[in-house]
């Protein structure tokens, strides 16, 4: 076994560098320069001004050639330096990076602890009123356009009842703050934001969930534990759901790379400096080293993600059939 | 399985409205009692009344005029992208998992590679190359969204092309590109389907997000997302310049994915 | 005791108590007004806060707090001095020397000096540092410091641009002296000696600055400076509407008709001045439609320029007809526009060939519809509406325009630098001086520069070579009115408006003045009141 996961872990090194790759060769396909930012249509800019900051920069040689510079570099773990403001690349990532995965996290939990709930009970009282009014819940949650719902509950929660701030993640007068009042007001700046985040996701779940918990409860050794005269609460919640996890557990390995992925427009509604923003204003501005960096990094991930997932499916799946011998 | 369908009350509300919403933009030209981009300077932001049931926008045009037409455009970029990423989706995962083997393992990894891009990275990257029209739009949010249906239909050759009766055509002299197309893409429709419905919805909203960063069908030509985006500076003091397409787009995709959940049910085999 | 003593004591005392009251009352005046903090809203965050490398208008906002030159604008668009004292003009223009301030110190306490001034220059003119405002530096033949305060700075030629290049801010010698300027760390650790010093960046949420107490112009009133970051403008209408914000700029839909109600006539005020840009169409001058005058000028008669400032700016700006800032010395206030007349545009038209033979509601001249395709760049709503309403004019008299929006960056490089497109609607933002060389000379159009329509008057050449080597304002200001009169003339470009700065302040801030300069030159003098205090 171990050698499987090794020999794909290898084939992935690869398909990493591959992704580079492309990255590097679309993002340089795109009109425009990181100069032009500073250059472009600015009148105290000269000419002669313009074509010295693309030395500077390297610009002015072949593209391939700028990409076995920035391979040179990556390989010994440097990001490089930002074009817009020459900050290091990993530094900028780090101070975006515990934000969004804070509220991804926190999303992700509220959308486990409420969707999986929902989708059992769903499959339960399967075609009952409680299973379509969940069903519209969850899919409104996933039809709505976010940044609608965001401002339409913005205005309902911080200014018609004035219960929570507007934006941002903080209060200007925090460092005044004690520890409990620190974490009382992040806290309240993070309520709307993860509750939108987890609303929007919520369907997946709830109805993957759903559908593996209808799979198992039609299942043999359902039918068995409930002619054996087992209880109806024991049937459902102990065989059939440990059961039905199991896949949605792999769904969660497929969440990790989603973990450091930031929503530019959620974070520009709430004014959150996460990785979202700082990517889009990335491209915007054709800041090729920090464009590089966020893709690398989500590329590693997504990888990685997607193996874990592929592994914990390949445990999960003989599980399943041996636990529903074993457990009658 | 349709009577299964059929018995899913919500996915007949959902087919209903999008039944209705099809009119609309089919007969758009009819049912609008304005052009769509008349500007009318005199009756800025007007709110809902007899002659504007929804209201003017900030040119002082019609909104339900635009609503209706923008009927159009958002139905057919849902439509026309589904219908690439399901085309070139079923094109790869056909050959991927007919063939197997190298080309299989080759084509995957190529999959797994697109999977990692975010989606707005690449859609940013190429409406910047070209422009946010509505025909790029549409080959954009397609390009991206293919590798979901690739791996569903490889998934499905790949159990299916070990049957009998696929095994039976070989012999008789089938060629390949006959056997996948008469016998397996036709089986293998199913979840594709459903993906595709699912996917419709997913379109929609994508082109409203990419209307909020500005780079989605640009005005004057009506889509929802962009009327929605105008109103996002009337907040305020116009709100039906955003409830009312806010409201369309929700109810549509509501009901591409009540529609596809129940498709999803009913091929579910009951056990 | 006496009967005169004990009427003394009572009257001295009252005298001594009048007195105290007057003092006192001057004093604690003063002291009312230190406190507070003043909440900005920004959509974008700042770049860097290394002077000279800023370019962006984020990054521009805070160094103006942290940061001097030696001259600035006072309220009536003239040059004051800021860091110097005062300065002379020498040889006919080709020597300025500027006499510096004796008591500013910067914010680390050390003396400012000539040298800081010498340090910056060198630093503008290097050519590893990644500057974009060397150009006007560039004309400097040498720069000399014969002592501390003072400076003595060289041209090849005159050039009467150069005392408002000098708007430049200055950087601290002592500090960055041995820094890499593009990687240094002060970027995000500021030293100046401007009215506020550096607190804290919290990158993509807010810049704190405190007011400086040894400011040599006077300790601000207001003692912090809350730069916060908003993306969206809608968030930042809402936090206005809970008091988290205390100035932004409003839209001009925002400032007509979001705030007119109760609460926000009790907690704010609203402003308006001209601002320092003005929005055009410009032409591809080589392309066959657009080379002939007449054609321009038919153009310019079927859009009618007052309905688009009325409807899209609800009347707050002004129609423009010169490449200048329309309350300066420099723009020609006869030079009237021209009235919205669609039946003379289609006169003009028809008499260059442009006629609707076939009856399509479409001109057509040899064959060929008049139609072309206007770029406008994604990301400003009040452009694209504009665009939207002169499509509408222009089909009225048998114009087909068809708009393209463009990312931006794509925009200039694709099109504009390789002149690629038909008619393009942008925006200048003038500087101080109205000294437009780079845009109308004719030897400006190579890639990347700006007069990018291909724009070639010789008589217009000449003036503008005039107009940079004479100080005299009085001839300046000839020039620049015969340059006005022969660009609106030829319509290179159609001038459409100069909308207006709106911003909007909480009403705690008391001593705003608007001026022909905006409302931000006198900041250091605004304040708020003890009791309406909101911050600590």
């Amino acid at each position: 076994m171990l050698k499987v996961i090794a020999k794909r872990f290898m084939g992935l090194v690869p398909v990493f560098f591959g992704i580079t790759l492309i990255s590097f060769f679309v993002i340089h396909l795109a009109p425009g320069k990181p100069t032009d930012i500073q250059t472009s249509l600015n009148p105290k800019v000269s000419y002669e001004a313009r074509i010295r900051l693309e030395k500077l920069y390297g610009l002015d040689k072949p593209v391939y050639l700028q990409y076995a510079d920035w391979l040179k570099r990556f390989v010994t773990f440097d990001f490089g330096r930002s074009y817009t403001d020459d900050r290091q690349v990993s530094e900028k990532i780090a101070e975006r990076l515990p934000v969004t995965v804070l509220i991804n996290a926190l999303a992700l939990i509220l959308i486990l602890g409420v969707g999986i709930p929902l989708g059992v009970i769903s499959a339960v009282k399967r075609g009952s009123l409680w299973d379509r009014l969940t069903t519209i819940f969850v899919f409104i949650g996933f039809s709505t356009p976010e940044f609608w719902l965001a401002l339409l509950l913005m205005s309902l929660f911080g200014i018609n009842l004035g219960w929570l701030p507007i934006s941002g993640i903080r209060s200007l007068d925090f460092e005044y703050f004690s520890i409990t009042g620190k974490a009382l007001d992040i806290s309240r700046h993070l309520i709307l934001p993860v509750f939108l985040s987890a609303f929007g996701s919520l369907a997946g779940i709830s109805r993957y969930m759903r559908t593996s918990m209808i799979g198992v409860i039609g299942q043999d050794f359902i039918r068995t534990a409930r002619a054996k005269g087992l209880d109806e609460y024991a049937v459902i919640y102990k065989h059939a759901l440990k059961n039905a996890v199991l896949p949605v557990i792999t769904l969660i390995g497929l969440s990790i790379p989603g973990l450091i992925g930031g929503s530019v427009i959620f974070e520009s509604i709430f004014a959150i400096p996460g990785m979202g923003r700082l990517f889009y204003e990335s491209v915007m501005a054709r800041d090729y080293p920090v464009i590089m960096g966020v893709l690398s990094i989500g590329a590693v991930l997504t990888l990685l993600g997607n193996l874990l997932a592929d592994i914990a499916y390949y445990y999960a799946d003989p599980r399943i059939n041996l636990a529903s011998e074993k457990e009658l | 399985m349709i009577s299964e369908f059929l018995r899913n009350k919500m996915a007949i509300a959902g087919l209903i409205f999008i039944s209705a919403i099809l009119l609309f933009a089919l007969f758009a030209p009819v049912i609008a009692p304005y052009d769509p981009t008349h500007i009318d300077t005199k009756n800025i932001l007007v709110s809902p009344s007899i002659s504007h049931i929804f209201g003017t926008d900030t040119l002082g045009r019609d909104i339900f005029s635009r609503v209706v037409y923008g009927a159009r455009i958002s139905l057919s970029i849902g439509f026309i992208a589904v219908g690439i990423a399901v085309l070139i989706g079923v094109v790869f995962g056909s050959i991927a998992g007919y063939y197997g083997g190298r080309l299989d393992s080759i084509m995957m990894r190529f999959v797994d590679m697109m999977l990692c891009f975010p989606t707005l990275f690449l859609i940013l990257a190429v409406i910047a190359i070209l422009e946010p029209s509505i025909f790029n739009i549409m080959i954009v949010i397609g390009a991206t969204g293919w590798m979901g249906v690739a791996r569903l239909v490889r998934a499905e050759i790949l159990s299916l092309k070990s049957r009998d009766y696929v095994t039976c055509a070989r012999v008789m002299g089938g060629s390949d590109w006959w056997i996948i197309t008469r016998h397996l893409i036709p089986n293998a429709i199913a979840p594709v389907m459903v993906s595709a419905t699912l996917g419709i919805g997913g379109a929609i909203l994508l082109e409203s997000a990419l209307s909020f960063l500005g780079i989605g069908v640009q005005p004057p030509t009506p889509s929802w997302g962009n009327i929605l985006m105008d109103g996002k500076s009337t907040l305020g003091v116009a709100w039906w310049v955003t409830v009312f397409p806010g409201i369309f787009i929700m109810l549509t995709v509501l009901s591409y994915n009540l529609i596809g959940e129940a498709l999803r049910d009913a091929m579910e085999p009951r056990l | 005791m006496s009967v005169s003593r004990i009427v003394k004591i009572p009257l001295i005392s009252l005298a001594v108590f009048f007195l105290s009251l007057l003092f006192h009352d001057s004093s604690l005046a003063d002291d009312q007004k230190f406190g507070d903090a003043i909440v900005i809203s920004s959509i974008a965050d700042a770049r860097t806060l290394v002077p000279i490398l800023a370019s962006d208008a984020s990054s521009s906002d805070i160094c103006g707090m942290i940061f001097n030159a030696l001259v600035k604008y006072d309220k009536d668009i003239s040059i004051v001095g800021d860091l110097a004292e005062s300065w002379e003009i020498l040889d006919g223009g080709l020597v300025i020397v500027f006499h510096l301030k004796k008591n500013v110190l910067w914010h680390d306490g050390a003396p400012f000096t000539s040298k800081d001034v010498a340090f910056t220059y060198s630093k503008l003119m290097d050519p590893a540092v990644k500057t974009p405002y060397s150009g006007d530096f560039e004309r400097i033949l040498k720069l000399q410091t014969p002592d501390d305060y003072t400076v003595r700075v060289t041209y090849k030629e005159p050039f009467s641009p150069a005392l408002s290049s000098w708007g430049m801010w200055i950087m601290p010698e002592h500090i960055l002296k041995n820094e890499d300027l593009n990687k240094t760390g002060f970027s995000r650790h500021p030293v100046g000696t401007g009215p506020y010093k550096f607190k804290v960046w919290q990158t993509g949420q807010k810049i704190e600055l405190v007011s400086n107490h040894e400011y040599f112009d006077g300790r601000p009133y207001i003692d912090r400076y809350i730069y916060r970051i908003i993306p969206d403008d809608a968030t930042i209408f809402l936090e206005l509407q809970t008091r988290g914000v205390d100035l932004s700029m409003l839209s001009p839909l925002q400032y007509a008709r979001q705030t007119g109600n109760d609460f926000f006539k009790k907690s704010y005020q609203k402003f308006r001045y001209p601002s320092f840009g003005f929005t055009y169409m410009a032409y591809n001058l080589s392309d066959p439609k657009f080379r002939n005058v007449s054609v321009r000028r038919a153009l310019n008669y079927a859009v009618n320029k007052k309905e688009i400032v009325d409807t899209i700016f609800f009347g707050l700006g002004r129609i423009t007809t010169g490449p200048y800032m329309m309350d300066s010395w420099a723009y020609n206030k006869d030079v009237v526009s021209a009235s919205y007349d669609p039946v003379k545009a289609k006169t003009l038209l028809a008499d260059e060939g442009w006629r609707d033979i076939d009856s399509d509601g479409w001109l057509e001249k040899d064959g060929r519809e008049f139609e072309f395709t206007l770029i406008v760049n994604q990301g400003n709503a009040e452009r694209q509406r504009t665009a939207e309403m002169m499509q509408k004019y222009l089909k009225d008299i048998g114009v087909r325009m068809r708009i393209r929006v463009l990312e931006w960056n794509a925009l200039i490089n694709e099109f504009i630098n390789k002149k690629k497109f038909d008619a393009v609607l942008m925006g200048w933002f003038l500087g101080r001086d109205p000294d437009n060389y780079d845009i109308w000379h004719s030897s400006k159009t190579r890639e990347g520069e700006f007069n990018f329509i291909g724009y070639n008057n010789s008589e217009v050449d000449r003036l503008l070579e005039e107009g940079r080597r004479t100080f005299d304002r009085k001839k300046r200001e000839i020039i620049y009115h015969r340059i006005h009169e022969i660009l609106y003339a030829e319509q290179p470009y159609m001038f459409l408006y100069s909308g207006d700065m709106l911003p909007i302040i909480s009403k705690r801030f008391h001593d705003i003045e608007v001026s022909p300069i905006g409302i931000g030159y006198n900041f250091i003098k605004w304040y708020v009141p003890k009791e309406d205090q909101r911050y600590k």
